[in-house]
């Protein structure tokens, strides 16, 4: 099975259009050009995958501990979530 | 152009089952809002709501009756019963041939469509009640009201999302306005509180777990309630000739469409429906006291809104007093303009301005006066009711006090 970090660059590429390999660790979801509902279709998507829950309310996504700031943040916060929820 | 003015009002909502209930918790600044009752609310991780308390639809309905209404309906005709009753008009001859009903709702039968559903693909059952299509379908409650008051003039049910009302209630006015009837019954209803309607708007990721807090720095989205509120707009020289109690006019308004997204509100859109809504009522800037503010709470309306006011009134934006009810009775979706406007009518014809409550830390980007938490008393001519929906479609009504 392919890796946690592969499988979250696969929702996001694919909710961006764009192949994989375009997606980096550094790039952030603007420079992807995922606006908020993009997001949220990703996070439940994100979600989907792991059957994990993500608390993520689009009125304060600085509030909950989930960073959406760069992929690499999204990928460390999915891991930590797993862990948490398994 | 004839003048229009309200001689009639009716709700039910989380605040009160009646007009007079909801208007007095207005000015106390009560909140409605509390932990949701229902089927398989532990299965959602949003569980407050303005629900409708204390009431029990067989101690207003027979059973034959309650096997056609589905709960907005049955919120519809009890707000239209205060209504009518109020306006003292009976519908027969010529004015029931011309007088129709136009409401605003969103979900249509919600409630029936989630035990429905429950029943065939949870319990697996293979069998429906026969009356489920008429009982969901969104033009249910305006057919009720027009069966129930003998209204047989041009009658419908508009749908659009959170605007709903204000488009039904400003399709409602021209039509008065334009001659075509004397009298219309509008308004609007919605009953989503069940666990499909609340779970699907759970995935949107918009509502707060713990409170709405229109305007505040710390708000973190909208809460949903339930209910109806019930107009009769009738041309004023009707109303005038039969001696009727008038409680505000209608002066006019606007509608407008973004064209832009199907979520975000914007700013231009809200802007043109204000200024289209005070051109069409042939109002100065400068008249305007208050406005019930759309106000849901969310990070996106609460200063999108804000800023179009700013925009739109200039100066005159600091002197005027913008409030959201909803912090108190939730947002009613398609129903939400109708109990708004009571806020509206309480401003022109009282004297009294609804408050925000639920405010604790200023936002820069919402820095109006929201009057928070306490009502205030203000001499107030001229409302303006603010709705802007999901879909871009924005609608504004003006009233103004009845002299």
């Amino acid at each position: 099975m392919s890796s946690i970090k592969d499988r979250v660059i696969g929702i996001i590429a694919e909710q961006a259009v764009l192949d994989p390999s375009d997606v980096t660790m550094d790039s952030t979801l603007e420079d992807l050009g995922i606006d908020s509902l993009g997001l949220v279709e990703s996070i439940f998507a994100i979600e989907e995958e792991f059957d994990i829950s993500v608390p993520f309310n689009a009125n304060e996504p600085e509030a909950s501990d989930f960073d959406i700031s760069s992929v690499a943040s999204i990928v460390a916060g999915i891991e930590k979530l797993i862990k948490e929820q398994s | 152009m004839k003048r229009v003015v309200i001689t009639g009002a009716g709700t039910i909502n989380a605040l009160g089952h009646n007009v007079p209930d909801t208007l007095q918790a207005m000015r106390e600044g009560r909140c409605g809002i509390g932990e949701l009752e229902f089927r398989d609310v532990d299965r959602l991780s949003i569980r407050i709501g303005g629900q409708v308390r204390g009431y029990d639809p067989e101690d207003r309905f027979n059973r034959q009756q309650l096997a056609l209404y589905d709960r907005f309906t049955q919120f519809t005709l009890i707000a239209a019963r205060e209504a009518i009753s109020q306006a003292g008009l009976v519908f027969s001859g010529e004015l029931a041939a011309r007088a129709g009903v136009v409401l605003g709702n969103s979900g249509g039968g919600m409630t029936t469509l989630d035990e429905n559903y429950r029943s065939v693909y949870e319990d697996g059952k293979n069998r429906v009640h026969p009356f489920v299509v008429p009982k969901l379908m969104n033009n249910a409650a305006a057919s009720h009201v027009s069966m129930e008051f003998n209204l047989k003039g041009p009658s419908f049910t508009v749908s659009t999302a959170c605007a709903s009302s204000n488009h039904a209630m400003a399709q409602a006015f021209q039509m008065v306005h334009g001659g075509m009837t004397p009298v219309m019954i509008t308004g609007g209803s919605e009953s989503m509180l069940c666990f499909g309607g609340v779970k699907a708007w759970e995935g949107l990721r918009v509502m707060s777990k713990d409170g709405c807090r229109p305007f505040s720095a710390n708000r973190n989205g909208m809460v949903q309630g339930e209910g109806a509120g019930i107009f009769v707009f009738e041309e004023y020289e009707h109303a005038r000739a039969r001696g009727a109690e008038i409680m505000a006019e209608v002066a006019g308004y606007a509608m407008s469409s973004d064209a832009a997204d199907i979520v975000m509100p914007s700013k231009q859109g809200a802007s043109r429906a204000i200024k289209g809504a005070l051109a069409d009522a042939r109002l100065n800037l400068t008249d305007v006291g208050y406005i019930n503010a759309h106000g849901t709470g969310t990070a996106a309306n609460d200063k999108t809104e804000s800023a179009a006011v700013a925009d739109v009134f200039g100066a005159h934006a600091d002197r005027l007093m913008i409030s959201s009810t909803k912090s108190m009775h939730g947002h009613l979706i398609g129903g939400t303009g109708a109990v708004e406007l009571l806020a509206c009518i309480m401003a022109v014809r009282d004297g009294v301005i609804a408050p925000t409550i639920g405010y604790e830390e200023l936002d820069p980007e919402c820095a109006l006066d929201v009057v928070p938490n306490e009502a205030r008393e203000a001499d107030v001519n001229v409302a303006l009711s603010n709705a802007f929906a999901f879909g871009g479609l924005n609608a504004v009504l003006a009233l103004k006090r009845f002299t």
